[in-house]
């Protein structure tokens, strides 16, 4: 299929970007979009120009690096999916594609469709984890009993990747889902109890201090997880901060 | 306590956006309840609206209850475009293409715009009624020897064609703020609840059925009252 491709071009995190368009011929519906990209850049490597840069690593889905917001779209037009397993099915000959890095001013752009996702490993920094004495007498995690609902809802929060579609797609730039599944893992487990309270304050706190804007629940960011990460999550983060709140940490 | 304080963050903000606005979702009960009392015709409906317009402007429990829908309302806007203004500064490039309708509801992403066409109709209903009954002159009504300031038929010649020259803009006006506040609402009833981390697999489809119910009838017998009043005087 023969594609027109608006992409975003932008040399540096300071300098100004714009929307370059390129023709493209010879897609078939069985690439990803990643090796779309591949293609693209392999042509305007040959013309002798700059190729697109743009993020991705494991290509199967499970690593959260590739982003780009593809026509109106994080991760672009497919649910439960990341850019790399969205197949150029889902478009037609003759479409024009536009491809945008993630807009947030907690993820500037580093260069054209990257941006600094720096801003989530601070937020898990400031409390995503759990404490353990790893000194050699470590407890086996599965000697302690957990009920099969909690540790499935555990589990569920845990699938989220941090490639930051949620941001991405929030209108306010909010990133209460990612955070939320994050705080979440550990809130619903017996080993995540401990620091329960700590951990929800200092991970509000820095994704406060990151400048992503307010949850408004309009329920995108779920929609357009590629992992599905429920608004629940969200909700148990907003009871725990209370609690956490009124109680101290 | 967080290090920046529980109001200074996001999530108490949002609390604060919830609380006030669940308790005005509690002052439109109460207030349509009073003013269903205007489709009472002639003097049976003057003499009982106006006996509760002076115990709802005296009477020491309700001016408690006002003062607490007053300062709702004030936090409520405050707050809201604290966050708003967060919320542009957080995308300050915005996308060329952005396609919100695939992933969310048209009055979740439209809050704020919905909220400033409230408060709109808010400012001008308070100058119609509220300001004519607390501040200045008011035709009178004599029930059993006491003075009643005659709210009922302040309201009926606002909305009477024969009367106001500016009826009809004053029905459309009004007709306009409830829809506005119905789809204002029919997001923000079951959100306030989410807010407050409220949510559950089971009862949650149901905080959002009543949301949705809450949004369509209130604000639809709201406007019933000025339509009413056009069309049965006109």
């Amino acid at each position: 299929m023969d594609l027109t491709l608006k992409v975003w071009r932008q040399d540096g995190p300071t300098e100004k970007g714009r929307l370059d368009t390129h023709q493209l011929s010879g897609v078939t519906g069985d690439m990803s979009f990643l090796e779309m990209m591949d293609v693209l850049n392999d042509n305007i490597i040959r013309e002798g120009g700059d190729p697109v840069v743009f993020d991705h690593d494991c290509r199967e889905g499970i690593c959260g690096m590739c982003s780009m917001f593809i026509n109106g779209q994080a991760h672009g037009p497919g649910r439960g999916v990341t850019t790399c397993q969205l197949h150029m099915r889902s478009f037609k000959d003759g479409d024009t594609i536009t491809i945008e890095p993630w807009r947030a001013t907690a993820f500037p752009v580093v260069k054209d469709l990257t941006v600094d996702r720096g801003a989530f490993d601070r937020v898990i920094q400031a409390g995503g984890y759990v404490s353990v004495n790893t000194s050699g007498e470590t407890l086996d995690a599965n000697t302690i009993p957990i009920a099969k609902a909690d540790a499935d809802e555990a589990f569920n929060a845990a699938t989220c990747i941090g490639c930051g579609a949620c941001v991405a797609t929030c209108k306010n730039a909010s990133a209460m889902l990612f955070v939320s599944a994050k705080v979440s893992q550990f809130a619903l487990l017996p080993q995540g109890q401990p620091e329960r309270k700590r951990r929800v304050t200092r991970m509000v706190d820095q994704m406060d201090k990151e400048g992503f804007g307010n949850c408004t629940n309009t329920g995108a960011c779920s929609v357009e997880c590629p992992k599905g990460i429920d608004l629940t999550n969200i909700a148990r983060m907003n009871r725990d901060y209370l609690n956490a709140s009124i109680k101290g940490e | 306590m967080s290090s920046s304080g529980i109001l200074k963050s996001s999530i108490a903000k949002k609390y604060v956006m919830a609380l006030t606005g669940l308790f005005l979702c509690l002052f439109l009960v109460g207030h349509l309840l009073g003013n269903l009392q205007l489709f009472i015709p002639g003097e049976e409906g003057q003499t009982a609206f106006n006996q509760y317009a002076l115990f709802m402007t005296t009477f020491p429990a309700v001016k408690v209850l006002s003062y607490l829908t007053y300062g709702s309302v004030l936090f409520h806007l405050v707050d809201g475009i604290v966050l708003t203004v967060q919320n542009r500064r957080a995308r300050p490039v915005s996308y060329a293409v952005e396609k919100g309708s695939s992933n969310s509801g048209w009055s979740s992403r439209n809050m704020a715009l919905l909220g400033t066409i409230v408060l709109v109709f808010i400012v001008t209903h308070m100058q119609n009624f509220w300001w004519k009954m607390h501040f200045s002159e008011m035709p009178t009504q004599t029930v059993d020897g006491v003075v009643l300031k005659d709210l009922y038929t302040v309201v009926l010649n606002y909305f009477n064609p024969l009367v106001n020259s500016f009826a009809f803009a004053a029905v459309l006006l009004y007709v306009s703020g409830m829809v506005a506040l119905g789809f204002h609402l029919w997001h923000g009833f079951a959100s306030g609840f989410q807010s407050l981390g409220i949510r559950h697999a089971k009862y949650t489809i149901w905080i959002e059925m009543v949301g949705k119910g809450f949004a369509v009838l209130v604000p639809l017998a709201f406007a019933a009252i000025p339509l009413y009043l056009f069309i049965t005087q006109g």
